[in-house]
């Protein structure tokens, strides 16, 4: 057991947790880079963290406030160019898990970065693609981690970016992708999963304290829930200890703390 | 052979109105200097390139520099949104902005076709994504071998390429470490290359492997110290994050930005100026 613990932290400890050592991450900025290390520092460190700056083996002390922080490329076990890391190393098949950060997802874990409201006239313009779309159609599984909201959990994307599981079903393996697509999808208040025949998202876990009502109120269509709904484990004092020093220096060295929130 | 010229003669020479200009630098070595300096001289009508717009976009586009910009990922990276961009996008201010979207990968691609003489790049891209919907420059091929069908886009052949890096030397071969990004793919690609370097040395002393820009594919070289200034210069200097961080209020406000801009880019002469502007400001 261990002491109070925020949603963010539960969910960072979560999403840490589903890497195992020695598996080669492609990571995207945020809260994918604080669980990827996080999980580097505590269970998993030989992981292989890959940031689309073309950093590979990048093993930074704090986290990277952008995506080519000089601290990865001097951490790296090598620095590659930018066509070269989307070419040999992505869509060359050699990434395990594409780990990803969204706007929005839908309940085939479509995810848009792009926009909110229409593209020609856009209510929100968001930042767009950058890397996600070839790492979703080319790592060999996709998570994807964001907190779960009306906002973020919506029955239609204004704009898909980046492919999840797209119309459900067997779309996806028709389509020409690559990999399995999204595997899991990580939130604060839970893990959901793809049911194995419609691709479409399932409750699977429940994180501690957090109540099933709730979070189907925070999911913009019907959740799926599993019939062995399953209480993820809480944050060990250990892991909460290691994030927050990570997050600590993180604030000090930027100035800012690096949530991707 | 490279001329060696003031960041003022080069832009002056080399960028004029209704260019394509494409300066990259993967949020390391971004050639803030240049940027500066086209804002300064008021070109205008530009094709912005870029793979990241980042805050040198941002600032171009507020300023009323460009009328396109082709991109694949515009935010300020670990702070949040660049809010020219946005509402030049959103409502087309202070002049309406063309926009064509593609992913890194693509873009990356994009720059190494126009590198390589070829006229388009090829990808396993955009399988399930609305972005070939809203861009017909992303169309796709059939592969004669295999059948399978994938993403087609132009070659990226920039009227000049603006990027910064670490050294030259007095013959003008460059030389890029750390984080070296799309860069040399930018470079060859372009008709006109412009580098502004943090020194210019006697000797280079590369290591074998070094990425270097030989001087013959160099059109003119700028001695600009910090012209990276607030991304970071591997070995020189680190990132501003406090300078990131101000912009995103800075940015937000049109009354805002327009002073910052007249006070810090057409009040001063020259980058040195601009820097010594800054001091005492946080």
């Amino acid at each position: 057991m261990s002491e109070n613990y925020t949603p963010n932290e539960m969910m960072t400890v979560t999403a840490s947790r589903c890497l195992q050592n020695g598996d080669v991450c492609f990571v995207g900025i945020g809260l994918p880079s604080a669980a990827s290390n996080l999980a580097r520092l505590t269970h998993a460190p030989e992981v292989v963290l890959i940031y689309e700056s073309g950093t590979i083996g990048a093993k930074p002390h704090v986290l990277p406030l952008s995506i080519g922080d000089g601290e990865l490329a001097e951490t790296a076990d090598t620095v590659v160019s930018v066509p070269e890391i989307f070419r040999y190393w992505l869509q060359g098949g050699r990434v395990k898990v594409g780990f990803l950060g969204a706007a929005q997802i839908d309940k085939f874990a479509n995810i848009n970065t792009t926009v909110i409201g229409s593209y020609d006239r856009p209510k929100v313009r968001l930042p767009g693609a950058g890397g996600a779309p070839e790492i979703a159609s080319s790592a060999e599984e996709v998570w994807i981690i964001l907190k779960q909201s009306l906002r973020t959990f919506v029955s239609k994307l204004d704009f898909t970016t980046s492919a999840g599981h797209m119309t459900g079903g067997d779309s996806r393996e028709k389509s020409g992708a690559r990999g399995k697509g999204p595997t899991r999808v990580i939130t604060d208040m839970g893990i959901l999963e793809p049911d194995p025949e419609t691709k479409e998202l399932v409750l699977t876990h429940i994180h501690p304290g957090v109540n099933l009502e709730d979070v189907k109120k925070a999911t913009g269509w019907e959740l799926k829930v599993s019939r062995v709904l399953k209480v993820t484990d809480v944050p060990t004092a250990y892991e909460l200890e290691v994030l927050r020093q990570l997050n600590s220096s993180t604030a000090l060295k930027h100035g800012t703390v690096v949530t991707g929130d | 052979m490279a001329k060696i010229l003031t960041l003022k003669e080069a832009i002056n020479e080399y960028v004029n109105d209704g260019a394509v200009i494409s300066m990259e630098g993967f949020t390391h070595l971004i050639p803030f200097a240049a940027g500066h300096e086209i804002i300064r001289q008021r070109k205008k009508n530009l094709t912005l390139i870029r793979m990241t717009p980042d805050l040198i976009y941002d600032q171009l586009i507020g300023a009323g520099c460009a009328s396109k910009l082709i991109f694949s990922w515009g935010g300020n990276p670990g702070v949040g949104s660049l809010h020219r961009f946005r509402e030049a996008i959103q409502v087309g201010w202070p002049v309406p902005l063309k926009i064509e979207e593609h992913g890194h990968a693509d873009m990356a691609s994009r720059y190494q076709a126009g590198a390589s003489g070829l006229p388009f790049a090829v990808l396993r891209g955009y399988i399930g994504s609305d972005l070939p919907k809203f861009n017909s420059n992303i169309k796709s091929v059939v592969c004669p071998f295999t059948g399978e069908k994938l993403a087609a886009t132009p070659a990226i052949n920039p009227d000049v390429t603006i990027i910064h890096a670490q050294k030259a030397d007095k013959k003008g071969n460059i030389l890029i470490q750390g984080i070296v990004g799309v860069q040399k793919e930018a470079v060859l690609a372009a008709k006109v290359a412009i580098v502004t370097v943090e020194e210019i040395v006697e000797e280079l002393d590369a290591p074998i492997n070094a990425c270097i820009l030989p001087h013959w594919v160099v059109t003119a070289i700028c001695h600009v110290p910090g012209g990276a200034h607030p991304s970071y210069a591997h070995g020189y200097y680190e990132r501003d994050n406090v300078f990131c961080q101000n912009w995103d209020a800075i940015g937000r406000d049109r009354m805002k930005f327009q002073s910052w801009i007249e006070k810090h880019i057409y009040g001063t002469a020259d980058f040195n100026e601009f820097k010594k502007s800054l001091e005492g400001e946080v």
